[in-house]
């Protein structure tokens, strides 16, 4: 049975992590070093690492810092840096968490800032093991999935996996996210026809379209050199593997990094930046992309691999699965499900697909990802901005936002 | 997905002209390919694609039954395809040992 943690804005968690956040890289090692002392699986280090203020990295840490699998938060600052740490601090005691703010040039530097956050960490756990436990059921999970060292095997098996599972995920009523626009050029008029209405039809049609010309700016499709060691040779290619993912069910809306979906049903995010080119690639890896899934609410990230990804994530845990049969025989201590074995005539992707429901209704019951076991949390966040969606991208709002 | 003959590749989709490989194929192997009958002539690795006619430059690639690139080169019934017959019609793709630059030029 899946048992969660209520949350006061309605939401339920699937975990209850307490988050170390720094707002400056100069913040960094202070706060390593309290998720290193506290030495607890349920205690994540997140952070950002400019000292310019940025719009969207400040809405994405708010909304990470209230995701519904965090139970509190420690705020490093060093003390001089942009970041609008006050506005962070008051949306996260907002939400009825407990939230400590310690200003590394105010505490008397590292080491004393290093003992009163493991103290407050320590005090933190006393109380938020007190947080309500309730039912858990399947339209209360975002389920988000990314892919990531794809190779010609990805399309074959884990991706189009993960829509049979997606689609499985959106008629028991969950909400199911795909992303990454420029890894969608190419697909832009099939995924069009798909739209719930016309309107957001030609929407998915322009956000590929910019993505397309973002990526030509930078000179760079999304696509790295393993990609075409693993058999894929053009970006439209990996893009058709990649589409898989995302299934067969109606697209109900497109988000942006942050917003919430209004409905349960299929969202793509679209995490190209909007106007002109400022600060590089729309994400600059695999788990730039995981972040603001997880900023968008997901609880459970799928992430298909061929070349063999090893990573996690902080906050909400991934699920590794694994397209590539050689792949999974060279590294099987790294991957949750075992898709490339399709390959061999060994299951079928309605198979793969339920196994990987299993999965997630298992995790959500309290069972941990292997590479949560392993004690992966990366996580990364950078400069980007963003324009709010037009009307037409959320033809649904069932559930206000 | 459907099974093509020899277990090694599959036929994604009727309209396709490459065939995905489901194994490791080994140079001097026998591929059966709709009718006809060849032999590898290199080795080709696993989710890589192999011609399923013969294709010539300018061609369009169909790998889903939607086109996925062009063919640069002369390419066998049975011949590997990838990077070095065949293009993006998007963006062109980048190596280890490609800037930027070189690759959008």
């Amino acid at each position: 049975m899946m048992i969660g943690y209520q949350r006061s804005d309605g939401r339920k968690g699937i975990r209850n992590v307490i988050v170390v956040a720094y707002l400056v890289e100069c913040a960094h090692h202070v706060a390593r070093r309290i998720v290193d002392v506290s030495a607890d699986m349920d205690v994540h280090l997140i952070g950002f690492p400019g000292c310019y203020p940025n719009e969207y990295s400040l809405r994405i840490m708010k909304n990470l810092c209230t995701h519904p699998n965090v139970g509190g938060v420690v705020i490093l600052s060093l003390g001089c840096e942009g970041f609008n740490r006050a506005g962070l601090h008051a949306t996260v005691a907002a939400s009825g968490r407990p939230v400590e703010t310690l200003i590394i040039q105010e505490r008397g530097g590292t080491a004393s800032t290093i003992a009163a956050g493991v103290k407050a960490v320590a005090a933190m756990k006393e109380v938020i093991a007190h947080t309500p436990r309730v039912p858990l059921k399947m339209e209360d999970l975002i389920i988000a999935t990314v892919c990531g060292g794809s190779d010609g095997t990805s399309g074959l098996t884990a991706n189009p996996a993960v829509g049979k599972c997606f689609d499985q995920l959106v008629a028991a009523g969950s909400t199911c996210i795909f992303e990454e626009t420029g890894e969608l050029i190419g697909c832009e008029q099939i995924m069009a026809e798909r739209a719930v209405t016309p309107e957001l039809g030609d929407e998915i049609t322009a956000c590929v379209a910019k993505a397309a010309k973002y990526y030509t700016i930078m000179g760079y499709g999304s696509f790295a050199p393993g990609n075409a060691d693993g058999g894929l040779t053009t970006q439209e290619e990996k893009s058709m593997g990649a589409y898989a993912k995302s299934g067969d069910s109606p697209i109900s809306g497109i988000i942006k990094p942050g917003d919430h979906p209004p409905s349960n049903g299929l969202y793509l995010l679209d995490v190209v930046p909007d106007g002109e080119p400022r600060f590089g690639f729309p994400n600059i890896n695999d788990n730039a992309e995981i972040a603001e899934l997880i900023a968008c609410g997901a609880h459970i990230t799928l992430f298909t691999t061929g070349r063999g990804s090893v990573v996690g994530s902080a906050i909400s845990p991934v699920i590794k699965i694994c397209a590539n049969p050689e792949t999974y025989q060279r590294m099987p201590d790294d991957m949750d499900v075992d898709a490339g074995r399709i390959l061999n005539g060994e299951g079928t992707l309605d198979e793969v697909g339920a196994e990987i429901f299993t999965k997630i209704t298992a995790l959500a019951s309290g069972d941990r990802s292997v590479s949560e076991s392993l004690g992966h949390q990366e996580f990364i966040l950078t400069y980007k901005s963003f324009e709010p969606v037009g009307p037409a991208c959320l033809p649904v709002r069932a559930r206000s936002a | 997905m459907t099974p093509k003959d020899s277990s090694q590749l599959i036929l994604l989709h009727v309209k396709d002209n490459v065939l995905a490989c489901r194994r490791k194929i080994h140079r001097g192997d026998a591929l059966s390919i709709d009718d006809t009958r060849v032999v590898a002539s290199g080795d080709i690795e696993v989710g890589h694609k192999l011609a399923r006619v013969a294709l010539h430059p300018g061609d369009v690639v169909l790998k889903y039954g939607v086109p996925i690139g062009s063919i640069t080169q002369p390419t066998g019934i049975g011949e590997h395809v990838h990077t070095h017959n065949m293009k993006s019609d998007y963006i062109a793709i980048t190596t280890r040992q490609s800037t930027g630059e070189e690759a959008s030029s």
